[in-house]
């Protein structure tokens, strides 16, 4: 006779479980890996295959040798922590840099704050920074994108500027000349940069997927971009001369990815509608303030982990009101 | 039809599988003996007035309510009390209960009009209504068992505007309030006419959930025929979303005011009452039957002939379960009541109760997996939450026994519906730390006020 | 240039000198006179800050005989549970009642074994919560629901739960009999007994007060109430509580005479030497019993208000 099992109410559950969650976010990514070995060829797998595998490798000879706790590998969080630093980094980047950014964002940024949801900041944004202030040259240094037809899967990348890069250099008139910048190629994916941040279509595919399935939700992507799109708009039209066009900055670098995908990580951000319009908020103007004044060309990583920091305030600020209290009034 | 209402925050939406809403009520013959359970409301169990060798009629007081908050409690057949012992309930528990071995043939006791005939007319006063509420030991059949005549007595310098029928039924599976509203319309009306009578109401709404168009229907058409007779109930569509039954969201729906935290509904000027038990109201106020028999749902996939059976208390539930097909292969949950607010059994011959609202049988696949993770800090339980509480902050301080803040947190207001536990993707017994928490909590406020 | 420096610091130095002044004084107004013995008798304390004295703190215990003592010139009803008051005493210069050891003992031997899990719960790991939902996997009502309610409070890492049997296990070495585990039992099953001449203590290792019949229905080891034990102790140190025996440690001179006639082996001996073949089982070193007034259990009920329920 099989053993009934008691528990408390309630005894059916959603079918949603943690390992869908992350397995999901993994398939919305996977567009933009595309586009990305399209671009990038060889360079862009290998790096995606080596980070995933060194995340997952970290996670658990972590959890198996030194916290001796339950194994929880497949839940799918190490492994999008390994693709989504893979996607922050120029294709070219050496194997060995990547593999020690893994360590540090699974070893750092999350097991040693206890492992899954205990992380106050997103750990492949650690990894990142960690790098980007280690290896400054490497970090950026971005390969021209060039589709693998025309040079083969194998080809050595050829380095080049980004768009964002160029712009801090040069100046918004530059910007205008460089033949390449095109509008299309940007948002096909054309250009220098991490490479998976390129292709904003593939990776506005895999957001809508996310957004349909309820994994993420759109109020944070929403504010950031608003807020980028409206602070650069100010101050292209004070001085069209000094500033590009606000929509070149919501395309330009790692913004939809940034936006989409890591200021929607459930861990490190808020909680409820408002208190994630706040944070979009935070994330927009820290980002623009970097852009356009800061000492390096991109900010949404920066942004993003300093928002992370303020996540537990503005969650205890915004709580969700409580049925049948009424609020004080304010004094 | 009226738009469709419903309450404004959180609510989940769990598969319905109302499997057996077409199964027409069927009477449920009694076994030879009957276990007729004395505690079978939320409060204190009934003193036992009968002894060993007794003859008891069907209908005939064997326990009388004991405090306030406490039921009658009367015996469901004719027969002899074979003894009075405990008797095992579904929690495993052993709880003092009358034996009674049955004839063949109920022999009701006196004053009780046993025709079929439907009786409109109400004869009594408000006084009288609540007294044989009382008397006939009605309780809230939705589960929770409160007595219905403390409800109903509305407290000095309070005014109930309004009757609410909570014919919600958010609930998955369960369907015996369905069945009875499509069965015994009038009965129920007259029942809702009586419960305004009771309260000095004008208005009375009866909230049912949009699933169950054919009662929406079947319930306007019956009033609209009979409009002298029913004037002044209406019926409010629902939109199927769980908890919409919950005592605070119905009202909410229904009028849009919010019970006011720690304060109970009668604040809003309102009185909710559960289908079951306004029938059981007709039955008590018209035919002076008192509270012996309900209907129970035996549901669950699994199960071959889903049904809604009429059973008189004190029926062992196995019975009901043979009625239905028997029990299924690898049944790993058996619940009584609905598997969002049901309780699980230790054995599946316990006795059925005033609260017996069904007997859900489920196989692993359909309780879904259990697997835990860490709390992944998604937020979906504080938006599930219909009482706008942060179900993960209260399970971590319930687990570090820090009840200051649970307090703090409003604890004391979740209502236990699950709706966090259910959607957490974690899998955390959320539900369980909170129901903990909330208990330790309860028990610290209390020893304060006494103070 | 150095005219700057010396300015800015003679600046400093005023200043500093002027707060340390200040500080001086306002030390002094807020100074509080504090008993030198409280600390001393603090020092006589374990500093566990267990709780189990029913003050707040160890040092909260130490001045409540201080003043005690100025008050009434004795330290009658103050004690820890764990330690000799006597040494407390005498740093007050007072003699206290004799110090009796006490320790833990878990009056339930419904292993997995003996009682064999018939459901299989799944939930939160508190015993508190798991006693409102059903009576146990093997049963038993009144039996261990073994989740460690008692583990986690022991502030002294004296108990453990056994994984082979599932039940809390005291070590004597650790227990001080504070008693903390007692009052987060749920099901009071932990009792504070004396440890008894040369460490050696009975009692019945059961707490169900149901009627026999129900308790074979779960158990192999649990006390019937048949009172053979009562019969046969020639100290009438046994007495029954509903359907349960209860051996008085003050009356019991622990002959060891009631072990033997028990038909379900519920009466544990412990430290005797040589147990008897026939004597069930004795579990590890446990200890005995002894009454302090049954325990109150801290009954945990899950409070379902009307307004706060859901019908339907
Ligand atoms: S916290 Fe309470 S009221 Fe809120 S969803 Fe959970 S069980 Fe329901
Ligand atoms: S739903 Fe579960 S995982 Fe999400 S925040 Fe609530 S407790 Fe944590
Ligand atoms: S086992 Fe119990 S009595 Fe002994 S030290 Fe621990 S809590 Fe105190
Ligand atoms: S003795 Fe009591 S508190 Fe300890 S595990 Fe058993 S039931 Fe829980």
């Amino acid at each position: 006779m099989n053993k009934y099992t008691i528990s408390g109410s309630p005894h059916v559950h959603s079918t949603e479980n943690t390992q869908k969650i992350m397995y999901r976010v993994l398939l919305a990514l996977v567009p933009a890996l595309l586009v990305a070995i399209y671009y990038f060829g060889w360079y862009a797998l290998r790096l995606t295959l080596v980070s995933m595998a060194a995340c997952m490798l970290t996670e658990w000879l972590i959890q198996k040798f030194l916290i001796k706790g339950p194994l929880t590998i497949n839940d799918g969080s190490a492994a999008l922590t390994g693709l989504l630093l893979a996607f922050n980094v120029p294709a070219n980047l050496p194997i060995w840099m990547v593999i020690v950014g893994s360590v540090v964002a699974i070893g750092i940024g999350k097991m040693a704050f206890g492992g899954l949801g205990k992380n106050p900041f997103n750990p492949a944004l650690v990894g990142r920074v960690f790098m980007l202030v280690s290896f400054p040259t490497a970090m950026t240094t971005w390969p021209k994108a060039a589709p693998i037809f025309d040079k083969g899967f194998f080809a050595d990348a050829v380095t080049g500027p980004t768009p964002l890069g160029i712009l801090k250099e040069a100046g918004a008139g530059s910007l205008a000349q460089a033949g390449d910048m095109q509008f299309l190629d940007m948002v096909l994916g054309n250009r220098g940069g991490a490479f998976g941040e390129v292709c904003a279509i593939a990776l506005l595919l895999g957001a809508i997927y996310l957004i349909a399935r309820k994994v993420i939700d759109i109020a944070t992507p929403l504010s950031i971009l608003l807020t980028v799109f409206i602070f650069t708009g100010i101050c292209y039209l004070i001085n069209p001369a000094n500033f590009i066009a606000p929509w070149y900055h919501l395309i330009y670098g790692g913004l939809i990815l940034g936006a989409f995908f890591m200021a929607t990580d459930m861990v490190t951000t808020p909680m409820t509608t408002q208190g994630k319009i706040l944070f979009g908020f935070g994330v927009g103007v820290i980002t623009v303030v970097i852009r356009l004044w800061g000492a390096y060309p991109e900010g949404v990583s920066f942004a993003i982990l300093i928002m992370n920091a303020l996540t537990p305030l503005i969650n205890k600020a915004f709580k969700p009101q409580v049925f049948g209290v009424v609020k004080p009034a304010k004094k | 039809m009226n738009p469709i209402k419903t309450f404004p925050r959180g609510g989940v939406h769990p598969e319905e599988n109302k499997l057996s809403a077409n199964q027409p009520i069927q009477d449920f013959p009694m076994p030879k003996q009957i276990i007729v359970p004395l505690g079978q409301c939320l409060g204190a169990p009934a003193d036992c007035i009968v002894k060993k060798g007794d003859r008891v009629l069907t209908g005939q007081l064997i326990g009388t309510a004991k405090g306030f908050v406490s039921a009658n409690v009367h015996s469901p057949a004719t027969g002899t009390v074979a003894k009075v012992d405990v008797v095992m309930d579904h929690t495993g528990y052993y709880k003092p209960a009358v034996f009674i071995d049955r004839e063949e043939q109920d022999e009701w006791v006196e004053g009780v009009i046993q025709t079929d005939e439907l009786l409109t007319e109400i004869k009594l006063d408000s006084k009288q209504i609540i007294d044989r509420v009382k008397d006939c030991g009605i309780v809230g059949m939705g589960g929770a068992t409160f007595p219905t005549h403390v409800k109903l007595m509305v407290p000095e310098g309070k005014k109930a505007e309004y009757i609410i029928i909570n014919a919600a039924e958010c609930e998955p599976y369960l369907t015996c309030d369905f069945r009875l509203l499509l069965e015994k319309t009038q009965e129920f009306l007259v029942g809702v006419k009586i419960l305004m009578k009771a309260v000095n109401t004008d208005k009375g709404i009866i909230g049912i959930e949009e699933n169950k168009m054919e009662a929406i229907e079947l319930l306007e058409k019956t009033i609209n025929a009979h409009r002298d007779l029913y004037k002044g109930i209406e019926v409010q569509p629902l939109k199927t979303k769980y908890p919409q039954g919950g005592e605070k969201q119905i009202i909410k729906a229904i009028t849009g005011r919010e019970v006011p935290s720690g304060k109970l509904p009668i604040e809003t000027g309102c009185v909710v009452v559960n289908v079951a038990s306004t029938y059981a109201i007709y039955e008590a106020v018209q035919k002076n039957k008192p509270l012996i028999e309900r209907i129970v749902t035996v549901t669950g996939k699994s199960v071959k002939k889903p049904c809604n059976l009429r059973v008189r208390f004190g029926t062992p539930a196995n019975l009901l379960i043979e009625a239905a097909g028997g029990l299924p292969e690898n049944i790993t949950d058996v619940i009584n009541g609905g598997p969002m607010m049901g309780k699980s059994v230790s054995v599946t011959d316990f006795p059925c109760m005033k609260g017996t609202s069904g007997i859900l049988l489920m196989t692993l696949d359909e309780a879904q997996d259990r697997r835990q993770t860490n709390c992944i800090r998604c937020g979906r339980c504080a938006k599930a939450c219909p009482m706008g509480l942060q179900p993960f902050l209260l399970h971590k301080v319930a687990k570090l026994n820090d009840f200051d803040e649970t307090e703090a947190n409003h604890i004391m207001d979740c209502i236990e519906c699950g709706s966090c536990e259910f959607t957490c993707p974690a899998n955390i017994p959320l539900l369980d730390y909170i129901r903990y928490g909330k208990a330790k909590t309860g028990a610290i406020i209390r020893a304060r006020n006494q103070k | 240039m150095s005219n700057t420096l010396l300015i800015s610091l003679a600046v400093l130095g005023i200043l500093g000198g002027i707060l340390a002044v200040i500080l001086y004084f306002v030390a002094q107004k807020f100074k509080v006179e504090e008993n030198p013995l409280i600390d001393e008798a603090e020092a006589c304390l374990p500093g566990a800050n267990c709780g189990g004295c029913g003050f707040a703190g160890c040092r909260a215990l130490a001045e409540a005989c201080v003043k005690q003592a100025a008050e009434k010139g004795n330290i009658d009803g103050l004690a820890c549970p764990g330690t000799d008051m006597g040494k407390v005493a005498a740093v007050l210069g007072l003699t206290a009642a004799a110090f009796e050891p006490k320790i833990a003992v878990v009056r339930c031997n419904g292993s997995c074994q003996n009682s064999p899990a018939k459901v299989h719960y799944e939930g939160a790991d508190i015993c508190a919560f798991a006693n409102t939902l059903y009576a146990g996997e093997g049963g038993c009502s009144k039996g261990c629901l073994g989740l460690g309610d008692c583990v986690k409070k022991c502030n002294f890492d004296a108990l453990h739960i056994d994984k082979e049997t599932g039940l809390p296990v005291v070590d004597p070495d650790k227990c001080v009999g504070c008693g903390v585990c007692a009052k987060n039992c749920p099901r009071g099953i932990i009792e504070v007994r004396p440890r008894g001449k040369k460490d050696r203590r009975v009692y019945v290792c059961c707490s169900n007060t149901d009627k026999g019949a129900l308790v074979i229905k779960n158990c192999s080891v649990g006390c019937i109430g048949c009172q053979k034990c009562l019969k046969e102790c020639p100290f009438e140190a046994i007495e029954m509580r509903g359907n349960l025996a209860y051996i008085d440690p003050a009356k019991c001179k622990a002959c060891g005479k009631c072990v033997k006639v028990c038909p379900r082996g519920s009466i544990h001996a412990i430290n005797f030497p040589a147990p008897k073949p026939e004597t069930p089982a004795l579990q590890g070193a446990e200890p005995v019993v002894k009454p302090q007034p049954k325990p109150e259990l801290v009954e945990v009920k899950t409070e379902v208000k009307p307004e706060n329920t859901v019908t339907a």
